[in-house]
């Protein structure tokens, strides 16, 4: 393994060790969860949406590494405050630039929290009968869990 | 030179290292700087150099009962892992072209395997059990009269398990074929015997038992064709040219001596700590597993996965804590699949991500492994409130 710490920038580093948003929204206008167990990787987006269409809130929970959290969390940051169509323009390079940058091998991290927005939106559009411009269905569902194991 | 610095971390990853030891140090130091003579020369200042290659040869050889001449020096386990395969591919493949060794092998021979197979060898690769044990009966059913290598690693880095190698031996006798060990975890913490176990071919690092990395050997019994891999000048008996490594060579000596001297007395210490903080954390945190054989098992190896959380996330806020470990998370591993030693025992992907391997030393203290308890739980628990699986589970 490549050293954590040298690996990520500082901004990295702050958003994991001090990650912005953590937790859940009861009766969240949206919920999207992407990513899947096998990876490794497992997002989670709520969103409270107000009658103008703008983003109240916004929580996260992640499942995985230094980036995913950092990614998740920053997500979270750029998307609160902001209008459905504001966040529809927040790409997964503004996340990766937001951070001052990501290691090559961790970019993926940067677009699971894009689709975790959409899949949050969709999930809120889906809802609400309501067409967001430019959203699409979210292409990756969660594995739910593999068979069950024995519990531990 | 600071001695004073009190050591500001706790390091608990000597599989993937250890520290050189102050008297290996000590030891190589001449050759590096008065006897720096290359042994094939000669005059007077080089043959301080060759006696000190053959005096480490001799050294290590009694260490695992060999004869001097069965030991070849190497850069590294690596290095002896490739050469065993290659070189028994090519000297018994008018013999057979079949090789078997298990799932849970070490990259090195997983990865020269893959290589020989591209060139027309069929290997077989032996399941282990939930534990990792290799599964014996499974073994000696894959044995065909074309097969001519066994090769099967002593004790399993990640998670510890110390193989049957007495009775994978005595199969491999069976059925007259040769039988490699990957010896590179256990040499220097469990006593080896080649005879007592019927191995025909070892390999060892010295970087894993307080010696210095770079260096490592290969031991082959007398008797088994041994084609040359690297080509060039006479040294190791034309087997293995390139100067000798003899600062190398003579650290590993040292470290091997102490590491066989101490064997006994650093077993039980480290067995002690292991136990202990296994035990803490089994009892005090909760949806834990612990990965690997409990008895058969190295001393000095923790191998836990924590339900619900991710391994890279643990290692890093670990090493915020000073506390040095690994994990066979896929992110640690660079690839989108975590540890193969963990999915061959059968843990699921996301059991196997959140996996933590501990391995300590005989300088770590109790009150290390109370400090690193702590730091995992509240570690664990914050990662826990983090995590969308966690928060499932909860619910459900």
């Amino acid at each position: 393994m490549i050293g954590g710490r040298k690996m990520y920038s500082e901004k990295v580093m702050d958003h994991f060790s001090n990650p912005r948003n953590v937790g859940e929204i009861e009766n969240a206008s949206g919920i999207g969860t992407v990513g899947n167990a096998k990876c490794g990787d497992i997002m989670r987006i709520y969103l409270d949406i107000d009658d103008n269409q703008i983003i109240r809130d916004c929580k996260f929970k992640t499942f995985g590494c230094g980036a995913a959290v950092a990614t998740s969390s920053m997500a979270t940051e750029l998307v609160k405050g902001k209008s459905i169509q504001e966040a529809m323009q927040i790409t997964n390079k503004a996340v990766t630039e937001a951070l001052d940058g990501l290691p090559p091998v961790k970019v993926h991290c940067s677009l699971l929290a894009e689709e975790a927005i959409h899949a949050a939106l969709w999930d809120y559009a889906e809802k609400h009968d309501i067409q967001i411009e430019g959203l699409k269905k979210p292409k990756s569902d969660v594995h739910e869990g593999e068979e069950d194991r024995e519990e531990y | 030179m600071d001695n004073n610095k009190e050591k500001s971390f706790i390091y608990l990853d000597n599989a993937a290292t250890t520290k050189t030891a102050p008297e290996v140090v000590e030891a190589m130091i001449p050759y590096f700087t008065k006897l720096y003579g290359n042994p094939s020369s000669i005059y007077e200042l080089a043959s301080s150099s060759k006696r000190a290659v053959a005096e480490s040869r001799e050294t290590i050889a009694h260490t695992i009962g060999a004869d001097v001449n069965e030991i070849y020096f190497t850069a590294g386990g690596s290095e002896s892992d490739n050469w065993a395969l290659i070189a028994t591919a090519e000297a018994y493949e008018s013999k057979g072209k079949h090789i078997i060794t298990s799932k849970i092998e070490h990259h090195a021979i997983l990865h020269t395997c893959e290589y020989l197979q591209k060139r027309g060898f069929e290997i077989s690769y032996i399941n282990v059990d939930e534990n990792g044990v290799l599964k014996l009966n499974e073994l000696e059913k894959a044995i065909r009269p074309d097969t001519i290598l066994i090769s099967v690693m002593f004790a399993n880095n990640e998670i510890g398990t110390i193989q049957p190698i007495k009775e994978i031996g005595e199969i491999a006798k069976k059925h007259n074929v040769l039988f490699h060990t990957d010896a590179v975890q256990a040499f220097g913490q469990l006593p080896i015997n080649v005879d007592e176990y019927k191995i025909d071919m070892m390999s060892a690092s010295g970087h894993k038992l307080n010696g210095p990395k770079g260096i490592g050997f290969l031991y082959v019994r007398k008797g088994i064709k041994i084609r040359s891999f690297i080509h060039g000048g006479g040294q190791e008996r034309s087997r293995r040219a390139g100067t000798e490594n003899v600062p190398g060579i003579v650290g590993l000596a040292k470290a091997a001596e102490r590491a066989v001297n101490t064997m006994q007395s650093r077993a039980e210490k480290e067995t002690e700590l292991r136990d202990y903080l296994i035990e803490k954390v089994l009892k005090e945190i909760p949806h834990v597993r612990l990965n690997g054989d409990q008895a058969m098992r190295l001393p000095n190896n923790i191998n836990i996965s924590f339900r619900f959380v991710e391994g890279e996330s643990l290692l890093i806020m670990l090493d915020m804590e000073g506390i040095c470990g690994s994990s066979g998370s896929a992110c640690t591993s660079g690839s989108l699949d975590p540890s193969h030693v963990l999915l061959a025992i059968g843990l699921p992907h996301e059991i196997a991500h959140g996996s933590l391997r501990l391995t300590l030393s005989e300088e770590n203290t109790k009150e290390e492994m109370d400090i690193v308890l702590e730091k995992v739980k509240i570690i664990v628990e914050k990662l826990r409130k983090m995590s969308p699986l966690y928060e499932d589970f909860m619910k459900a």
